[in-house]
């Protein structure tokens, strides 16, 4: 994470509004498929379409959705009515969108993020995506193309809009909060998180303010599609606001737009007029008012958050993680390989191994994952914690255990790596002891340096067959013998 | 007198008259008449021939043709029908074809009635004459140089033309209703959900209902049987069965206790009211126990009407905007071009109501505007429920006046507007309503009843309507 938070003497106030798109099989209000990357405007009927005489029917999984992420987020989940948010744009079938507006089905609510800090959440509601347009040809921009296509597809595409209260200090706290609320909606099979199809989006309300002073005005910044344009909008936006304030001028509150190319936020194109949504009931669909029942199995339906996983992670580490090790339990939580981890050390495996070798291996054949036997990935992680495997020799029978599974030890053979008994690896230590005395003496008197070059040579002597930390562990167990 | 709908089925079903014959038998009373009504915007001579074929075959292979085998239905052109061309008499939707056919359309077909046409209608049915449609007005075939009503009136005529013995509106403020009483026929409005909206082309969807016109109380009944009932496509369908009523028509009002509303005959035309109070008399022959009563909040209903209504019309509308269907007026970019289109898409009116619709949603007004037209539509619903503890259903007119000369109100839209005043208050609390011919004023041009019940009554209605249409003036058993 970065360290820069805000310019000199500004603090930063960032809210995030974060639009996710249900992992629902259907829209939100018709039978069509919610799929990504179809051919245009085939995944398409008269409701989604817009066309006269169609009507909207609720999706019923879509608002389960929309309540595991309002029970993820510690949020009241409450009656709730959608509105008509009226204005004209193509790529939006009926010229109004169905959302919600003063009633939204989740409301208040709290995310805390892995450093401890809580950021609240005002409200997480469900509305309708768009459509998409393509502007080709001239210049390819909105106002120089020769002419648009419009997809719609995505129209209709059931969203949930996630707004944060004003309460994220830093461009790195506000990476950390998409983040976990990614691994929150991934790990609740909502939505599957993904900013490079679009299906997580995220707008940012950034403005500046000197300690202790009111909010200063905003600016929202939009097109931010990756985690590392969240950042780093964030703060050119920062810096941006602070000069113009710095140098006696006022921020106007604008849409802007984030630039990747030129790493800068540029205003989009002016309204002439404020935006009147007109907003109003929709009077083709009911209020929304989930009885008790139905919310307690919704909660109910919804595993442990990440959180609580990273906890459980770290709890068979014992003690306090590396930075490296936390890192690994993040990405292990957010690829759903934690459990993995966790059976594996049920059944004797070395925490801090299973870990690497999960996060590592394990992860880079992320599809085959699922089909690895945690007995056989535990039975593999105590050959090798005990040396009798070496660190290469345990990768590559764990490469073939993922592909076609099996009994380590089996395995491990028919590879060809013997698997050293610790009686066997203490005849090469003592042979390589005598073929190098001046290091073993030097390493006797105290000067560790010398370690490696031994490991090394011990390594050499069994063909690579050695494990080097089971070697280090003998060297280290004979020279106390000798003290 | 033509047959009625009911008749018609049966002899169809009975195999005495062919659904061919029958249908041919529509074709072609339109062809010869319908030049000076201009009811329909489009007859559908070979679908409905096609149709009427299908429905023989049934007959033939001893399989049930439905309830209304082989009855000729013209279809407000509101309503979406798979292929047809659906254009609201709007400009801006010239030419479009649905690619599918609304709920009620499906129910009529699977129920074997043969759709021979669409009919006209105010622009986006919006309107009270029918004057406002893109091809021109409809004539009341009683006058032709008066209205038929709005804004079904093309469905309304169509009926009293006897083009068709029963045909589908839809009912925002009374836009069933009205046209019935100009017509002198019978049209229903359901309570709000019984009906499913799906393909209606929405004007304010917390207020439209699909409802039948028909020459009889019973066939408005029969058509009314087959569309009511749950749909899952609208999510303002009401679940359950959907009330039985046709055996409710013959049922009579022994017992039943009938309100007459003052506020629906007071400003009314005295030739009008004299017909109310006449069928009010004559319920209390037919053993009602009817006493007059004052519901005030109705006198606000008009103007919440012409709130709510144009506010949800301002949104409904806006898809309308040249980029995927209808109209499209080339313009140098997205934002011209909609202006263009919608500029030269739109009537006066519909643009008149879009702008009231904008400016009550508008920040600012909403409160002001939309949200106090609310709380009024619930002060209606208020009287309604003080009302219906006091009684089984109501009574007063369907409109202030008889049908009025083409052209009359089209330079004032407010006296326009007032034509609604008796049919909003049953609109806004959503529900049902029905208007029964009940005489004529002195220049022979029909007198509609109002008769309403509190949601789901729909019963009640029914056996209130065919009370007084057995009561009614010229009719076997009436008074005179």
């Amino acid at each position: 994470m970065s360290g820069i938070s805000a310019p000199a003497g500004w603090e930063l106030v960032v809210g995030l509004e974060v639009h996710c798109e249900l992992a629902t099989r259907t829209k939100l209000f018709c039978g069509c498929p919610n799929a990504f990357g179809a051919e245009p405007n085939t995944n398409v009927c008269p409701v989604c379409l817009g066309l006269p005489g169609s009507l909207p029917v609720l999706n019923r999984r879509a608002v389960e959705l929309a309540m595991r992420i309002g029970a993820a987020l510690n949020a009241e989940i409450a009656p709730s009515v959608f509105h008509r948010k009226n204005y004209f744009y193509p790529d939006m079938p009926k010229d109004f969108q169905i959302s919600q507006y003063d009633a939204p089905i989740n409301r208040g609510g709290r995310l805390e993020l892995p450093d401890g800090s809580v950021v609240g959440i005002e409200r997480a509601h469900l509305e309708e995506d768009t459509g998409k347009t393509t502007h080709v040809g001239g210049t390819g921009r909105i106002g120089g193309a020769d002419y648009a296509l419009v997809d719609y597809n995505r129209a209709g595409v059931p969203l949930v809009e996630i707004v944060s209260a004003p309460d994220i200090r830093s461009a790195a706290q506000a990476r950390a909060y998409a983040g976990e609320l990614r691994a929150i909606l991934v790990a609740t099979g909502s939505s599957d998180g993904r900013m490079e199809e679009g299906s997580m989006r995220v707008d940012a309300n950034v403005s500046v303010r000197r300690p202790g002073a009111p909010f200063g005005t905003r600016c929202e910044i939009k097109n931010l599609n990756s985690m590392r344009s969240l950042g780093r909008a964030i703060e050119f936006e920062a810096a941006r606001q602070a000069e113009v304030l710095e140098g006696g001028g006022t921020v106007t509150q604008e849409t802007r737009h984030w630039d990747e190319d030129r790493g800068a936020t540029l205003p989009m194109r002016s309204k002439e007029e404020a935006d009147d949504y007109r907003y109003f009931p929709e009077p083709d669909l009911v209020p929304l008012a989930p009885d008790g029942r139905w919310q307690a199995e919704v909660a109910a339906s919804i595993g442990p958050l990440p959180a609580e996983r990273r906890a459980v992670l770290q709890r068979l580490l014992g003690g306090e993680p590396t930075p490296a090790q936390a890192d690994q339990v993040r990405s292990l939580v957010a690829s759903d390989l934690d459990a993995l981890v966790v059976a594996a050390c049920e059944r004797g495996a070395p925490a801090s191994l299973a870990l690497v070798r999960a996060a590592n291996e394990v992860a880079a054949d992320l599809s085959r994952a699922p089909g690895l036997d945690p007995g056989a990935f535990a039975k593999l992680l105590m050959l090798e914690g005990s040396g009798e495997l070496s660190a290469s020799q345990s990768k590559a029978v764990l490469g073939e255990l993922l592909v076609g599974g099996g009994d380590p030890a089996e395995v491990a053979r028919r590879l060809g790596f013997e698997p050293m008994d610790g009686g066997a690896l203490d005849e090469v230590i003592l042979r390589v002891i005598a073929e190098h005395p001046e290091d073993w003496a030097r390493f006797v008197a105290g000067e560790d340096k010398v370690k490696g070059p031994l490991v090394g040579a011990v390594r050499r002597a069994t063909d690579n067959q050695a494990d080097p930390a089971a070697v280090a562990r003998h060297l280290d167990e004979l020279r106390a013998a000798r003290a | 007198m033509s047959p009625s709908a009911l008749e018609l089925a049966g002899a169809v079903r009975s195999g005495e008259r062919t659904a061919r014959d029958v249908v041919e038998g529509s074709l072609r009373a339109i062809a010869e008449g319908d030049q000076a009504i201009h009811a329909f915007l489009e007859v559908l001579a070979d679908r409905a021939l096609a149709d009427a074929a299908r429905v023989d075959a049934a007959v033939a292979a001893g399989s049930d043709p439905g309830p209304l085998a082989g009855v000729p239905v013209a279809l407000k052109d509101n309503l979406c029908t798979r292929g047809v061309p659906t254009t609201c008499s709007s400009r801006i939707l010239a030419g479009w074809r649905p690619p599918y056919d609304a709920t009620v359309v499906e129910r009529l077909r699977a129920a074997g009635a043969v759709v021979v046409g669409k009919t006209n209608m105010d622009e986006f049915a919006m309107g009270s004459s029918t004057e406002n449609s893109c091809s021109g007005p409809s004539r009341n075939p009683h006058d032709h140089g008066r209205v038929p009503g709005g804004s079904s009136g093309g469905s309304a005529a169509a009926v009293a033309a006897g083009f068709v013995p029963v045909a589908l509106g839809s009912d925002t403020g009374g836009s069933i209703r009205q046209p019935a009483a100009f017509c002198g026929v019978v049209g229903m409005k359901p309570t709000y959900g019984l009906v499913s909206r799906y393909g209606l082309v929405a004007f304010a969807s917390s207020l439209d209902q699909i409802g039948p016109f028909g020459a009889t109380v019973a066939d408005a009944a029969a058509v009314f049987e087959v569309i009511a009932g749950h749909d899952a496509r609208d999510s303002t369908s009401l679940r359950g069965p959907a009330p039985d009523v046709l055996a409710s028509v013959s049922q009579g009002v022994a017992g039943k206790r009938i309100g007459l509303v003052s506020e629906l005959l007071d400003g009314v035309d005295h030739e009008v009211a004299a017909r109310v109070r006449e069928a009010a008399e004559a319920m209390t022959a037919a053993g009602a126990s009817v006493e007059e009563v004052s519901i005030p909040q109705f006198r606000y209903g008009l103007a919440a009407y012409y709130l709510i209504a144009p506010a949800e019309a301002s949104s409904n509308l806006a898809r309308f905007d040249g980029v995927r269907y209808g109209l499209r007026v080339e313009a140098p970019d997205v934002a011209a071009m909609n202006v263009a289109t919608r500029t030269a898409g739109f009537g006066a009116e519909v643009k008149r109501r879009i702008m009231l619709g904008t400016y009550a949603l508008s920040a600012g007004y909403y409160d002001a505007y939309y949200a106090r037209a609310q709380r009024v539509r619930t002060l209606v619903s208020d009287g309604f429920a003080y009302a219906y503890a006091k009684f089984d259903a109501l009574l007063g007119a369907t409109t202030p006046t008889t049908a009025f000369a083409l052209g009359e109100h089209t330079e004032d839209p407010l006296s326009m507007y007032l034509s609604d005043t008796c049919t909003v208050p049953a609109s806004l609390a959503g529900h049902p309503a029905i208007s029964v011919p009940f005489g004529t004023d002195r220049a022979g041009l029909p007198v509609g009843v109002q008769a309403m019940a509190p949601a789901l009554g729909e019963a009640t209605l029914f056996a209130l309507a065919g009370a007084l249409e057995r009561a009614a003036p010229g009719q076997a058993g009436g008074e005179r």
